[in-house]
């Protein structure tokens, strides 16, 4: 027993199967379409799941650098070498205008790391013993001692060159104790120390010039008083001429999400057009199926099929294409989504954290999404023929040969 | 029995077809009674309106003036929605081509009114006891049309024609397209059906087939002869 829905759907799949290179390649733009929307949209969360993954979240850090020459805005950009530092008084301005706000004064170098055969030059991240536990976390071992032969490793460093907490390593030529491995942090724009040694201030005034800090970050934990903060620094040392470069976070971010907004819109209206021709090519065998069947359509308003009922009969012909097309692009895009991350992950940001490459509530909310445009398309392309079908006139249909 | 009730009254109707090259009248102030349980064969040349008769009884089309009553309802004033269903549940068309629905087989067509008419399909005992009643084998019942002769299509048109049991069949040159045999076939059949209670109206030019039928009706240029 089949009802009436029975009946049309199975006379929808036969006639697409009689016509299955025409039902074929119609459904085909549908896959491509579906494809493409679900394929970028995974493509796009799974980006920005990587990336917020790999971007530790600093959003509180407001980040003051001496004014660069070339002002290109990057703290590390070797342009800056010959940047003046920040000196202890710049430090005291810093700390009077921040309020309660802790300063954090930073100073980076390099020193040869020795471990077994290994050896390389890796940065060096000075830091103030008791300002090390306010940007940093240990994950395994303990502080180091304020003076004292102790440092910390960064947490991918440490993997590659195999240290571990208490074991021992030769930084700048000097056998040093690795008191503990840092958390894994992610790339953010106060520090990076994941790739880096850390060492507090004592260990390195004691074995060098005392230097100028490269930078002071400055915690500032209530989010609403970073644009204070900010003018108050800039009150400080910019009136006359730009002294120091003042930073937050959450532009750097704010850039990165305006970026992938205008990418994310790009690739979206590459599967919108791609639905778009998809469409016309379902419209196009609808009114071919509609066209050459003139004179079925009339045998069935003969015995009873009313216009709403022909109507039905060509829409399903639409949905089964758009619920066959929309399936396989949701299969292909699922696979190719989940590939095209994994190549991207490997080869653009090939060592920072861990990479997504399954397909998370995001990645499944986008495959919906591609495939109910799929499965809107085809309707709204079956409607038009549907219709046309629905108003012929029996008389005139019967002696369509 | 009671008096014969009048099924199909036409009373003064035309129906003109306007086309740019002037209007084509196609019946033209036809009066017309035909009662409940009458054959009545209706015959004249070609283009003398045979067909827009018969349409017009088979509510696929409406007269451009007149009143046409079928089963006591004036069709004209029918919406589409209406005359679609008085057709669907009285009146069984049959075609000189056969017009059975190529994608569907045999058990599918005879059940396909029904399907429209109960929104519901599976072939029980009536469909089965029809197909026997038209005579055509179950062997053949899986079968589309195309692979069956003219004269089992029209079998199965038939069949298709009286699945809901309508009161009216109404056959467009059911022979048309048969040789002189299986159109005698056919139209024992017919013959049987009318004994049976059926209102039949059969357009024809053949006098042998015309013979079939009690009554008669003479068509000329749209005007009952
Ligand atoms: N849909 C239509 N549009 C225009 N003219 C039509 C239409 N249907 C029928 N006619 C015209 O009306 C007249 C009657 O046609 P009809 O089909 O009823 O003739 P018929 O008696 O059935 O002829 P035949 O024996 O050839 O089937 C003809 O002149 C025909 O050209
Ligand atoms: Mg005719």
């Amino acid at each position: 027993m089949k009802g009436v829905a029975g009946i049309f759907l199975t006379f929808a799949v036969r006639n697409l199967r009689r016509h299955w290179v025409r039902s074929g390649l119609a459904a085909f733009g549908i896959v491509i379409g579906v494809a493409a929307i679900a394929t970028l949209g995974i493509l796009s969360n799974n980006l920005i799941v990587l990336f917020s993954g790999i971007v530790a979240d600093v959003s509180d850090t407001v980040v003051v650098t001496p004014h660069l020459a070339a002002a290109s805005g990057d703290p590390f950009d070797p342009r800056s070498a010959l940047a003046g530092g920040l000196t202890e008084r710049d430090l005291d301005r810093i700390e009077r205008a921040v309020g309660p706000y802790r300063a954090v004064p930073i100073f980076q170098t390099a020193e040869l790391l020795e471990k077994s055969r290994k050896k390389g030059y890796v940065p060096v991240i000075v830091l103030h013993r008791d300002d090390i536990p306010v940007l940093l976390d240990v994950e395994d071992g303990a502080l180091p001692p304020p003076s004292g032969k102790s440092v910390l490793v960064g947490s991918l460093l440490a993997e590659e060159a195999g240290v571990r907490a208490g074991g021992r390593i030769t930084l700048g030529g000097e056998d040093v104790r690795v008191a503990g491995v840092l958390e894994e942090r992610g790339m953010a724009i106060d520090i990076n120390p994941d790739y880096a040694v850390v060492v507090t201030h004592g260990w390195y005034t004691g074995r060098h010039p005392e230097p100028a800090y490269d930078r002071v970050v400055v915690k500032v934990t209530d989010l609403g008083d970073i644009p204070a903060v900010k003018e108050a620094i800039e009150d400080q040392f910019n009136r006359r001429k730009e002294v120091v470069d003042v930073q937050d976070s959450r532009e750097v971010l704010e850039l990165f999400y305006q970026t992938y907004d205008a990418i994310s819109i790009f690739l979206l209206g590459i599967g919108g057009v791609a639905l778009l021709v998809a469409g016309v090519s379902i419209l196009n065998v609808m009114i071919i199926s509609v066209t050459e069947r003139f004179h079925e359509i009339g045998v069935m308003r003969s015995i009873g099929a009313r216009r709403t009922e022909v109507m039905r009969m060509f829409l399903y012909e639409a949905l089964v294409l758009g619920v066959a097309g929309s399936l396989v692009g949701g299969a292909v895009s699922t696979l190719a989504g989940m590939a095209v991350t994994a190549s991207v992950a490997e080869t653009v940001f090939a060592g920072y954290g861990t990479v997504p490459t399954g397909l998370g509530p995001e990645g499944i909310g986008s495959v919906l999404l591609g495939m109910g445009f799929g499965l809107g398309t085809s309707l709204l392309s079956g409607v038009y023929p549907a219709w046309k079908a629905s108003r012929l006139d029996p008389i005139e249909a019967l002696r369509y040969e | 029995m009671n008096e014969p009730e009048t099924i199909i009254r036409f009373v003064d109707v035309s129906k003109i077809y306007p086309l740019p090259a002037g209007d084509v009248v196609a019946l033209d102030h036809v009066d017309l009674e035909i009662e409940a349980g009458e054959f009545v064969a209706v015959m004249g040349p070609s283009g003398s309106g045979k067909s827009t008769l018969l349409n017009l009884i088979g509510c696929l089309d409406t007269p451009s003036s007149g009143t046409l009553s079928i089963k006591g309802k004036d069709i004209g004033t029918l919406s589409d929605d209406d005359l679609t269903r008085l057709r669907r549940d009285h009146i069984g068309f049959i075609f000189q081509q056969f017009n059975l629905i190529p994608l569907l087989d045999v058990i599918e067509n005879v059940e396909f009114p029904r399907v429209l008419k109960e929104r519901r399909s599976g072939c029980d005992e009536a469909c089965l006891e029809l197909l026997d009643a038209v005579g055509l084998e179950p062997e053949l019942h899986t079968h589309r049309p195309a692979e069956l002769s003219g004269g089992q299509q029209q079998r199965v048109a038939i069949a298709r024609a009286l699945i809901n049991e309508p009161e009216i069949l109404l056959a467009d040159e059911p022979t048309g397209n048969l040789d002189t045999k299986t159109g005698e076939g056919i139209m024992d059949l017919l013959t049987q059906m009318n004994r049976r209670g059926k209102t039949i109206i059969m357009v024809t030019h053949d006098t042998n087939i015309a013979a079939y039928a009690h009554r008669r009706v003479h068509l000329v240029d749209g005007r009952i002869a």
